[in-house]
């Protein structure tokens, strides 16, 4: 029997549960699958166990937060499936997924990705060296184990989640041996023009500054204006070695180098299903098209929170609740002047969370550098190929990053491009002297998450399917 | 390279990695306690044999792959660790014979 469903979310982030418990509220029949062992998403990482912890008091109130929505989440009705890996999504909508080494076909009316963000892919020689993490992997450490670096750790990179890390970090006894700050050197004067319409947030900024504050005052030292940087070790990084804005190089012992650019939306299973994309200049990125209730150019698919553009959590939980209203209208539950009621204060409250993003946007661009690593980098890191070797096969022809697969196998390792992406688009952009908005993306295939022969033969297709 | 804030004392757990016992906390996962071992490395890559740790501990970057309980490639940074699992790291690529 194959199970049915109003709508299946795919994420139990902010987006995710937010949408769960609105539409629950609204009569839909709703599965709920994470890929994770717990509610809460990323940001909200194992909060349910850890909001009233030592840990939880230095994550944050924002942290905090998260453990009304995962407890109503928990009560909403909505039929909630953790440790569950969807792996290919069919018009139907078909839904195959496996949990525990078993694999399952759900069929949903409509289905809700609320996938979140990854952090940007920021190459540079030496990050696949055991040793080099992303900031948000030492964040969701601290979040799941209570753990943080043990010798003073190196940072490299930019924006609010590293002036947050780093202040969790101090405030948990850790050390900081050095913060490579990549944001331009003109980062405030770029975010003055959208200071005035970011003041609804004024919250925010004030925690920003403080943040700052607090990291002068616990005397960090910060390197701006580095020129490059790499990470250097046998078998596990033993070196940072940097060049200073004044040119002179520098060759350091570090065990540990957390390194942040950002973050992207996840758009494997938008682009898988065909949906339209939009790059988002602002952001750097891809994000899936999305109408007023959030639903994709694939009618009864639907996107919402960071997944449709970075906005944060709170911007996240009301994209969940005004998609969770536009499945309803979709399924006939209510009526559009309903629809629009409920949505209307949504509405007004996403304005007011999306406000301070034009200015953290210009503020804290990605080092350009990353889209354009010097030739011995790794790119691709499951197939272990370089920018050079990229270029190389950029030369013949006018490929395109699916022709690049193809002739390198670069996207092709159990990763599927999520990691090389967007820096192979950018080379080939600047191999060609175009747009990288005209290169376009890897084609992506099913399964969108390397599945077991087992898994596969565990299936059954029934007879109700085509 | 990492070491933990608190101790989890009665309710700690124990697994096994590559035959060594380590203790875990409830709730976290495996890729999390390989970051406090001697080596943080899951595994080596297929290609060229480079040994690789956990990275973005989010399920995007697939470094953290390991056999946990006997089920080879599986993404440690997903996984909740239990009481008497079993880990190992995966070297290189799959062998059809092992």
């Amino acid at each position: 029997m194959t199970r049915k469903y109003d709508l299946t979310i795919i994420g139990s982030g902010p987006a995710g549960m937010s949408a769960a418990i609105r539409a629950s509220g609204l009569g839909l029949n709703v599965l709920v699958v994470d890929e994770q062992p717990a509610p809460g998403g990323q940001i909200w990482r194992a909060v349910e166990a850890v909001a009233d912890t030592r840990t939880g008091e230095l994550l944050g109130d924002e942290y905090r937060a998260g453990q009304d929505v995962a407890q109503a989440f928990r009560h909403c009705g909505a039929e909630y499936q953790p440790n569950t890996q969807v792996w290919q999504l069919e018009p139907g909508w078909h839904i195959y997924m496996s949990q525990a080494q078993k694999a399952e076909i759900v069929q949903a009316d409509n289905v809700l990705l609320a996938t979140g963000a990854q952090e940007r892919p920021a190459p540079f020689p030496g990050w696949t060296l055991p040793g080099v993490m992303t900031v948000g992997a030492a964040q969701i450490t601290l979040k799941v184990s209570h753990q943080i670096p043990t010798e003073p750790v190196w940072i490299a990179g930019s924006g609010p989640l590293v002036l947050l890390y780093m202040t969790q970090l101090l405030k948990a006894g850790g050390k900081i041996a050095g913060w490579l700050d990549t944001a331009p050197a003109n980062s405030w004067r770029r975010g003055m023009p959208h200071f005035l319409a970011a003041m609804g947030s004024w919250r925010d900024m004030r925690k920003g500054y403080q943040w700052i504050k607090g990291l002068q005052a616990a005397n960090v030292p910060i390197h701006r204006g580095v020129r490059q940087f790499s990470a250097e070790g046998e078998g596990r990084m033993t070196h940072l070695v940097y060049e200073s804005s004044d040119g002179a190089s520098h060759r350091v012992p570090a065990r540990l180098l957390l390194v942040h650019e950002g973050v992207v939306p996840s758009i494997h299973m938008t682009r898988s299903l065909d949906c339209t994309h939009t790059w988002l200049p602002d952001q750097a990125c891809l994000a899936p098209n999305v109408d007023s209730w959030g639903q994709t150019s694939q009618a009864g698919v639907f996107a919402a929170g960071d997944a449709t553009g970075i906005g944060g959590a709170r911007a996240a939980l009301v994209r969940g609740e005004i998609a969770a209203i536009g499945v309803a209208l979709r399924l006939g539950k209510i009526n559009e002047q309903e629809a629009d009621r409920l949505a209307l204060p949504l509405r007004g409250k996403l304005a007011k969370e999306l406000a301070i993003r034009p200015m953290l946007d210009a503020m804290y661009p990605p080092d350009q550098r990353v889209f354009q690593p010097s030739d011995d980098t790794i790119v691709c890191r499951c197939e272990e190929l370089t920018a050079g070797d990229i270029r190389a096969a950029a030369k013949v022809g006018k490929p395109g990053p699916n022709q690049i697969k193809s002739l390198t196998r670069a996207g092709m390792g159990p990763c599927q491009g999520r990691q090389c992406g967007y820096t192979i688009a950018h080379i080939l952009a600047a191999e060609q002297k175009c747009d990288v908005r005209e290169v376009g993306f890897y084609r992506i295939r099913p399964p969108l998450k390397p599945l077991t022969l087992g898994e596969l033969a565990s299936l059954d297709i029934g007879d109700d399917l085509p | 390279m990492f070491h933990q804030l608190t101790d989890s004392g009665a309710q700690a757990l124990t697994l096994t990695i590559d035959g060594e016992r380590v203790t875990a906390s409830p709730g976290e996962t495996v890729a999390s306690v390989l970051l406090r071992q001697e080596s943080p490395v899951a595994r080596s890559t297929p290609v060229h044999g480079n040994p690789r740790a956990p990275y973005c501990m989010m399920g995007v970057c697939f470094d953290c792959l390991a056999t946990v309980d006997g089920v080879a490639s599986t993404q440690t940074c997903l996984v909740a660790v239990r009481d008497g699992m079993t880990v190992e790291r995966q070297h290189g690529k799959r062998s059809i014979t092992a």
